[in-house]
């Protein structure tokens, strides 16, 4: 079975650990600016919305790829960039409409999310919930849920935040 | 059923790949007329700078893939299509019989007209070969003359700067790249190229390349009276899409192959997809050649669909986009980036740093962004614009701040705290 994350931002109090753990694991700093999921903050009304690539079927980014420098890992159904390959052009980047593929200045090269090759550490850095990695078949129904509730009058309580154990980073995991 | 493919870049490679799904027992055919496997184009300044090999240009990695997928790969030229006798002729006088014909066959750089164009050192850069002759001539000391500073002639800046050659860039029109930014991004650019060494000189023509006196091979006459002395003269003034064999037969050619919206030509069975196809306009509902490599992909997966299932998928236009990497300054720009009548947009501006973002406005909606010095989130721009994005009050944030983009996004398409009410 696939999974996938599941981001839930009425969960997210834009603590930043993902972006912490996604840096850490991926690029071996802790630098928020290299994270590969990224908290967006409404401050004005106190709410974050953590975001990143969704694996998504359309592929826009793999396809646009002129070199072939992105494929499918068949076990996690992530869409990876091979290193070795990227000649960074930068086309997938714009092909992307969801923004989730960067170019890097550092490496002459794109970089995206990769689901951490199965074991996503955004997912076991978030203490609250808001990024869990789920079956893929059950990501999309509270989202359906939450968008369907915001016509409707008063507030749900369904959706909020939960206590959770942490997984702290250990390099040898 | 015999599919033939004329054209062996991206849109006819995908072309061939999406035949296959559709129509696995079909025969398929991909005729190219150049000598290596199906190569990409825009991967040719990497591969100057050395960045890759000749190999890393290669558009599918894995040997045999051509074979694993039951693809005949033929190396000749088709000079005519006969749609009545669903036929062409090959340059090596054969002919084959087609039941759906894809013509593929992208474009060629122009040649511009200028006296002397033709002399030995001057070169353009549109394939592997012409590589190969750039590389060779540009080295330390030598003094390059680029002609044309679009889209290729800023592509190919880094490896020319980056050879050691003394660089001098001829552009016609007042500012760089001019079919993407505006002149206040491409006047930033040309700062950019200046504090990198490169001699930029905008409005001016080269009326002639001479023979030249003394240790360089050519003269370059420009029209400001300017006389450059250079070893190698690169020309990059555009490309044209190459539909010279299909003159006289029954399919419509006017900038390129005339298409519907099923990405078929004015003669039945015969399609066309990439940088020759003439195809729909996201934004303007028109039909034009965008000859940019995410169109051709979508159209080689339309057309292959359309050929084999009937005309079941419907072409709702591409979004013309383009980055460049010009010396290491990226710019951006999407669908209507010099903006839409009625329309109103948005700017923030900081040339000290090198960053600019220009958003275009049509009531609440996005339908057009430009941008310099922006490498984080790009892609954002195309889902605000292509999925019509109703922005609401965030475009009077947008107008603030310009660089607000995916919070727009994300606001306006997800169900957040704020607007899911479960907070």
């Amino acid at each position: 079975m696939l999974r996938a994350l599941q981001l839930e931002p009425e969960k997210c109090t834009g603590c930043l650990q993902c972006e912490m753990a996604c840096s850490f694991e991926n690029e071996g700093v802790f630098n928020p600016a290299k994270s590969r999921i990224k908290v967006f903050g409404f401050h004005d009304q106190g709410r974050f919305a953590p975001y990143t690539c969704t694996q998504c079927d359309e592929a826009w980014c793999m396809h646009a790829c002129p070199v072939e420098a992105i494929v499918v890992n068949q076990d996690t159904g992530a869409k990876e960039v091979l290193d070795a390959v990227c000649v960074g052009c930068k086309v997938c980047t714009i092909a992307c409409p969801f923004g989730t593929v960067n170019y890097s200045h550092d490496t002459g090269k794109v970089i995206k999310c990769d689901l951490c090759g199965g074991d996503p550490w955004c997912a076991k850095a978030c203490p609250t919930g808001a990024i869990t990695y789920v079956d893929i078949d059950n990501t999309g129904l509270d989202r359906m849920r939450a968008w369907a509730q915001q016509s409707s009058a008063g507030s749900a309580s369904f959706n909020v935040p939960t206590e959770k154990d942490v997984q702290t980073y250990s390099q040898a995991q | 059923m015999q599919h033939i493919v004329i054209g062996a870049g991206p849109a006819g490679v995908v072309a061939v790949e999406h035949l296959r799904t559709y129509d696995p027992d079909g025969k398929i055919t991909l005729i190219g007329d150049e000598p290596e496997p199906p190569y990409s184009r825009m991967a040719i300044p990497y591969y100057l700078i050395k960045k890759i090999d000749e190999r890393g240009t290669y558009l599918r990695k894995s040997a045999g893939h051509f074979d694993a997928l039951g693809v005949e790969i033929l190396q000749d030229k088709v000079t005519a299509v006969d749609p009545g006798a669903k036929t062409v002729s090959l340059a090596g006088g054969a002919s084959a019989s087609y039941d759906k014909l894809l013509i593929a066959t992208g474009a060629s750089a122009l040649t511009p007209m200028i006296p002397g164009v033709e002399s030995e050192g001057v070169y353009r850069c549109w394939t592997l070969a012409d590589a190969r002759n750039i590389i060779r001539l540009a080295q330390p000391g030598n003094s390059v003359v680029l002609i044309g500073a679009g889209f290729i002639g800023c592509i190919i800046l880094e490896a020319l700067a980056a050879s050691g050659a003394n660089l001098t860039v001829v552009e016609v029109e007042n500012h760089m790249v001019p079919r993407m930014l505006n002149d206040t991004a491409g006047h930033m650019i040309k700062t950019w190229c200046e504090e990198h060494g490169v001699k930029v000189l905008t409005s001016t023509k080269v009326d002639a390349i001479e023979s030249g006196t003394g240790d360089r091979a050519l003269n370059v006459v420009c029209d400001n009276g300017d006389n450059i002395a250079a070893d190698m003269v690169i020309t990059a003034t555009g490309v044209r899409s190459n539909i010279e064999f299909l003159k006289g037969s029954a399919v419509n050619v006017d900038q390129g192959v005339v298409v519907d919206e099923y990405l078929q030509s004015s003669a039945n069975d015969v399609y066309a997809a990439g940088d020759v196809a003439q195809g729909k306009d996201f934004s303007t509902g028109g039909f034009n050649v965008q000859a940019i490599q995410p169109t051709a992909v979508e159209h080689g997966r339309i057309a292959a669909r359309n050929m084999v299932q009937g005309h079941d998928h419907v072409h709702r236009g591409s979004v013309n986009m383009n980055v460049l990497d010009t010396l290491g300054l990226i710019s951006s720009s999407f669908a209507l980036w010099m903006g839409a009548d009625g329309g109103d947009s948005a700017e923030v501006s900081d040339p000290d740093r090198f960053r600019y973002v220009n958003l275009q406005f049509q009531d609440d909606m996005l339908v057009g962004a430009s941008t310099l010095g922006l490498t984080e989130h790009v892609g954002v721009m195309r889902g605000l614009i292509e999925g019509k994005v109703r922005l609401d009050g965030w475009k009077d944030k947008l107008k603030q701040d310009p660089t607000r983009l995916m919070e727009a996004y994300i606001a306006s398409t997800q169900a957040l705290g704020h607007n899911a009410h479960v907070i």
